[in-house]
């Protein structure tokens, strides 16, 4: 009964799952496809033991149920039968041995999967609590909101993508793409996707790793191929220089805090690896890997206490007056 | 609570001794313990970043191999003894086990003495450092522990305060330290023979 | 106690026609003590319950000291919920969540349901085998304090650190505690010390009873029984022990590994020396899955006694039963890696441990037929105890079931942290052996304390639990397919899981009262229960022969048995076993 509830409300009931960009039974991505027809299968399977053997209990409860007439002598006492504990032996047996083979030929499908010549590289290293990004092959380093092509089945362009980490295990789960990838550090592993349209994917860390385990949140963005290349054509430039005043002040500021001790900022002096790569701040849609929208205000609020936002995360308050936070921020701001 | 009469034939099987049982469980314990040192140690071989490396710093100790396996021959007799009330007899393999086991934990410490001090090796010095001396230093721990017990039995002995009763009690003391001894074998052949 | 002491006494006064003196028989001049003698009373009390070797004591010190833990484990569940009832809310700071989840973990498992079973087992093991007492009288006390103590220095941690508001320095770093998060480098403080040391101390408790345990089951039994006349609940609790002592011992290495990298700058886990993060979870998981069949292999057990009894049949397939249980433990030795679908394992590692785990779902559905047989043909008594009873029937298939769904590793990962994990095995914990926990409550109370447990109060827990469990893990399968991971302390208003994350806190509201209520029956029916005699059930076992509680030394004379049930022999002479 639980399958079939489950079912249900997966397959289209849009109470719940009609704002949810995360539900597994919503696959937008070849090997989440291929996860959704082995489940189903499953379900299948379990939903009709679940109806025969609760049957059977329900069936058991209600006919051998001691009657208020009842005579109280015992009933025979029946002790075994080797037929039947034989038969329900073997029946379990098949039944396994179905599921598995076709688990087996899932496992095999998704993780060997071949990776055509199309297929992008992504490597995306777990941090305590943010994700950094960069694409090897264009020479783009970004943090926490990955860009992606759409493949098509007439132009397969998946996505390769190499996981590790800086320091403790995180996990990789955009449950609408694939199945999560653990990003642990000293190894390297790799998941790949193919997202089927152009839009957000949402998804979220999923191996508790720290204090704000629970706001490090992932975005995944599929992009028409031309809007792809253009994306990644603009991440490739340098900073962009600033244009007023406020700016350049800003940005004398932030190179004379201790901010490009973490911060890179592509063309400039910053080019610390502790923190995410700033240079394309506000190409991003939000802030501290989805802690909060991108906004100026909460640019400006971020700077002076992170804790606002997510009291464990790594960056300290500087300490900074409101004159160097403005400053600051108007800087940032330019940085599209 | 009443018996039915004994016309009808009672099932009665002699149950095992009650200590010998629970010395088995133990080591069964035991051997989980340090069989996930071991895996540890063999994950890890070869996996130092740094540091001095089995090949360059370790010895293939013979003699003390040779000092705690013949212990095990000595209880064994010491045993043999016992259960012909050979008390002298006893007394001195049982004595002499406790000597080889003791010269096999100076041999340890020897040898832990010229690592430390000469080759730089400690428990945090990288890989190699941390799972040898956590694998050996679990099995010395044994080993003392062993020691202990046997002393402690030695001087029962001595003393004339042991009873035919205690026979199987030492005798399951002696399995413990056939255990130990089987435990050297393993930790041997990891570290000093595949593991270099 | 008061009570407890007259109800020995009366019992006493029936027995006295016995030709054996019977040691450790309260006096009948206890009676006539003065009241400055009661202060002295309460304090030899207390010195015989601490200083006791006595098997029938240690199990209720066990259990008792469960009780209190589940509490302790509910009131922070209760905390959690509360801050999970909606997205973003700011009841519970993070920090303090991270503790809370935890804790809840580590007491639930390790304090509540481990010694909960060593409990009713140190109580009834040798009742039913017909002997005085366990193995090991003393080691039996040593275990039991090792347990009680480190769950208290578990506790203690909430007085360090921050202090209480804060949750001290407990330990915040999942139950599973995973490297290297718990290194020096990522968890300064103690928390992580109090977590690995508080189990150490247990890990050996745990042990000692396990040895205890299994040299009682194969060295003491009564005249003509041989093992495959034991009890199940006897068999099961062997099994149990023996996973204890394969997986216990294993936890306990690596906890120690983990101390040496903390305090002797060792890098069994450190990856920045090259060391492994997965190691840790094949150490863990080593112990970790074998754990959870240590858990329910008791519960089967009492499943296993309480469903004949009121089916009024022998159990089905008694031989059966043993083979399945023990093939249960021994292919359970082979799975652990389910729960490490998502660390990158070659695609054949998967496919191994995927077919494994559902191999050993084959002997665990043996069992569900066998129940179903037993109850076959009965004539099924509806009494506090069996409710229970049919309700685990039901829970434990569905959790079998959602189990054969996670074996599925591409399901897998995409199930794998999240909350429908989190439903699955609370679907086992609480729904199977939770339930059946309360069903050998209502059991054996009679037994131990010659008292029926209140009837109303019971079919009133009973339902108010079953709804309570229903509203909270049913609905908690579905924010796990919607995508929620698990161990968060909070989540985002856009991904529509909060009303149903509401409707799971109700839900542990609801079982918290269905909890209250059990404790209230507890200790009422202490008073007002009515009195039970040795056999209220009309049972078949050992320990329905001796008085209710049973004298101190539980049998007269040895008994001499011929079959499983030497009680129905006697009162079926014409059709015995």
């Amino acid at each position: 009964m639980l399958a079939n509830l489950v079912a249900m409300l997966l397959c289209g009931l849009p109470l719940f799952a009609g704002q949810s960009q995360t539900n597994i039974f919503s696959p937008q991505s070849a090997p989440a496809r291929s996860i959704v027809a082995v489940s189903y299968f499953t379900l299948a399977i379990t939903g009709l033991i679940f109806a025969v053997v609760g049957g059977l209990l329900v069936y058991v409860i209600i006919r051998f149920r001691r009657r208020d007439n009842d005579d109280t002598t015992e009933p025979p006492q029946i002790f075994g039968s080797t037929q039947i504990e034989l038969s329900w032996t073997i029946i379990p047996v098949l039944i396994v041995t179905v599921i598995f083979l076709t688990t087996a030929r899932v496992i095999f499908d998704v993780q060997d999967a071949p990776k055509p010549k199309s297929a992008l590289d992504v490597t995306v290293v777990g941090h305590q609590f943010w994700w950094e990004v960069r694409y090897p092959g264009s020479q783009v380093t970004t943090a926490n909101e990955v860009h992606v092509p759409v493949s098509t089945p007439s132009a397969p362009t998946p996505t390769f993508i190499k996981l590790t980490s800086a320091d403790v295990v995180h996990s990789f789960w955009v449950p609408e793409l694939a199945g999560k990838t653990d990003v642990i550090p000293n190894r390297i592993n790799e998941l790949w996707i193919a997202p089927e349209k152009a839009g957000l994917f949402e998804g979220q860390c999923a191996q508790f790793c720290g204090a704000e385990h629970a706001l490090m949140l992932l975005r995944v963005y599929a992009d028409t191929p031309e809007n792809f290349a253009t994306w990644i054509r603009q991440q490739q430039l340098p900073a962009a220089a600033p244009q007023s005043d406020a700016a350049a002040q800003g940005r004398k500021q932030f190179e004379a805090q201790a901010c490009i001790n973490c911060h890179a900022v592509n063309g400039t002096v910053a080019n610390g690896r502790f923190g995410p790569d700033l240079t394309h701040l506000m190409s991003r849609d939000t802030l501290a890997s989805g802690a909060m929208p991108n906004t100026a205000e909460n640019l400006a609020k971020w700077i002076d206490d992170p804790d606002t936002f997510k009291h464990g995360s790594l960056m300290p308050s500087m300490h900074l007056t409101k004159t160097q936070i403005d400053q600051i921020t108007a800087y940032l701001v330019t940085l599209k | 609570m009443s018996t039915l009469p004994i016309s009808v034939p009672v099932t009665d099987t002699h149950l095992p001794y009650k200590g010998r049982v629970a010395m088995f469980t133990l080591i069964a314990a035991e051997s989980a313990i340090f069989s996930i040192f071991v895996v540890a140690y063999i994950y890890y071989i070869g996996q130092s970043l740094s540091g001095p490396t089995p090949r360059e710093v370790l010895d293939l100790p013979i003699f003390n191999t040779i000092f705690l396996l013949s212990s095990s021959l000595t209880i064994m007799l010491a045993e043999r003894a016992l259960v012909r009330r050979a008390m002298g007899n006893f007394n001195l393999f049982w004595g002499l086990t406790i000597l080889l086991g003791a010269i096999f934990l100076i041999g340890t410490g020897r040898e832990w003495y010229k690592l430390i001090t000469v080759d730089h090796l400690t428990i945090s010095t990288n890989l190699f450092g941390t799972t040898y001396y956590s694998l050996v230093g679990l099995h010395a721990l044994h080993v003392i522990v062993g020691l202990i017990l046997l002393t402690a039995v030695l001087v029962f002995s001595l003393m004339k305060a042991l009873r035919p009763e205690d026979t199987k009690r030492i005798e399951v003391l002696a399995l413990y330290w056939h255990f130990v001894d089987c435990v050297w074998i393993v930790v041997f052949t990891v570290v000093y023979v595949i593991g270099r | 106690m008061a009570q407890r002491g007259a109800a020995i006494r009366q019992e006493g006064k029936s027995m006295s026609e016995s030709s054996m003196p019977l040691p450790g028989r309260l006096p009948d001049a206890a009676e006539q003590e003065s009241r400055a003698d009661t202060f002295g009373n309460i304090v030899e009390i207390l010195h015989d319950w601490v200083t006791t070797v006595d098997h029938k004591k240690i199990g209720i010190l066990y259990i008792l000291y469960s009780l209190a833990m589940l509490v302790a484990g509910g009131i922070e569940i209760l905390l959690i919920r509360l801050q999970l009832a909606g997205p973003r809310l700011n009841i519970i700071p993070a920090e303090v969540f991270n503790r809370l989840f935890t804790m809840h973990g580590t007491t639930m498992i390790f304090f509540v349901a481990m010694p909960i079973f060593v409990g009713f087992a140190n109580y009834l093991v040798p009742l039913m085998l017909g002997v005085r007492d366990i193995a090991f009288p003393r080691l039996n006390a040593f275990s039991f304090w090792m347990t009680a103590f480190g769950g208290l220095l578990l506790y203690y941690s909430f007085l360090g650190g921050d202090g209480l508001q804060g949750a001290g320095t407990a330990p915040d770093v999942g139950w599973f505690a995973y490297a290297p998060l718990t290194e020096r480098a990522f968890s300064r403080g103690h928390s992580t010390d109090f977590w690995a040391l508080a189990l150490i101390l247990s890990g050996f408790g745990s042990i000692g009873g396990a040895i205890n345990f299994i040299t009682t089951a194969f060295c003491l039994r009564c005249k003509g029984m041989t093992l495959f006349r034991m009890p199940l609940f006897v068999w099961l609790m062997i099994v149990s022990s023996v996973l204890v002592i394969l997986a216990v011992s294993p936890l306990t290495a690596a906890q120690a590994m983990l101390l040496i990298d903390r305090y002797l700058g060792g890098h069994f886990f450190d990856t920045q020396a090259g060391g492994s993060a997965t190691i840790w979870m094949h150490f863990f998981w080593i112990f970790g899955h074998p754990e959870v069949y240590v858990l329910i292999m008791p519960a089967f057990g009492i499943a296993s006694e309480v469903i004949p009894v009121f089916s009024r049949k022998a159990i089905f397939g008694y031989p059966a039963m043993v083979a399945a249980s023990v093939s249960i433990a021994f292919v359970s030795l082979s799975v652990w890696a389910h729960h490490m679908f998502t660390i990158g394992m070659s695609a054949a590692g998967n496919a191994f441990f995927a077919l494994s785990t559902m191999i050993v779902g084959i002997p665990t559905g043996i069992k569900i037929f066998n129940w179903l047989a037993t109850l076959w043909g009965g004539k099924i008594r509806f009494e506090v105890p069996m409710l229970f009873s049919l309700a685990f029937l039901f829970q434990f298939l569905i959790a079998g079931l959602t189990g054969i769904m996670l074996a599925v590793a591409p399901f897998n990962w995409q199930l794998h942290n999240s909350y429908f994990v989190v439903a699955h095995f609370h679907y086992v914990i609480v729904g199977a052996i939770l339930f059946m926990v309360f069903a050998g409550f209502y059991y054996w109370y009679p037994k131990v304390t010659g008292r029926m447990l209140d009837d109303r109060l019971g079919k009133l827990h009973f339902w108010l639990f079953v709804i309570g469990f229903h509203v909270t893990f049913d609905v908690m399968h579905i924010p796990g397919i919607l995508g929620m991971p698990r161990q968060i302390y909070t989540y985002e208003i856009d991904r529509g899981w909060g009303t149903l994350n509401l409707i799971v806190t109700i839900g542990a509201f609801i079982q918290a009262i269905a909890i209250i209520i059990f404790v209230l029956n507890l200790i009422v029916s202490l008073f007002k229960g009515k009195i039970a005699g040795p056999d209220p059930w009309d049972a078949w076992t050992l320990e329905w022969t001796t008085a209710s509680p049973p004298h101190d030394y539980n049998f007269d004379a040895e008994p001499v048995v011929y079959s499983a049930r030497p009680l129905w022999d006697l009162k079926h002479p014409d059709d015995p076993d």
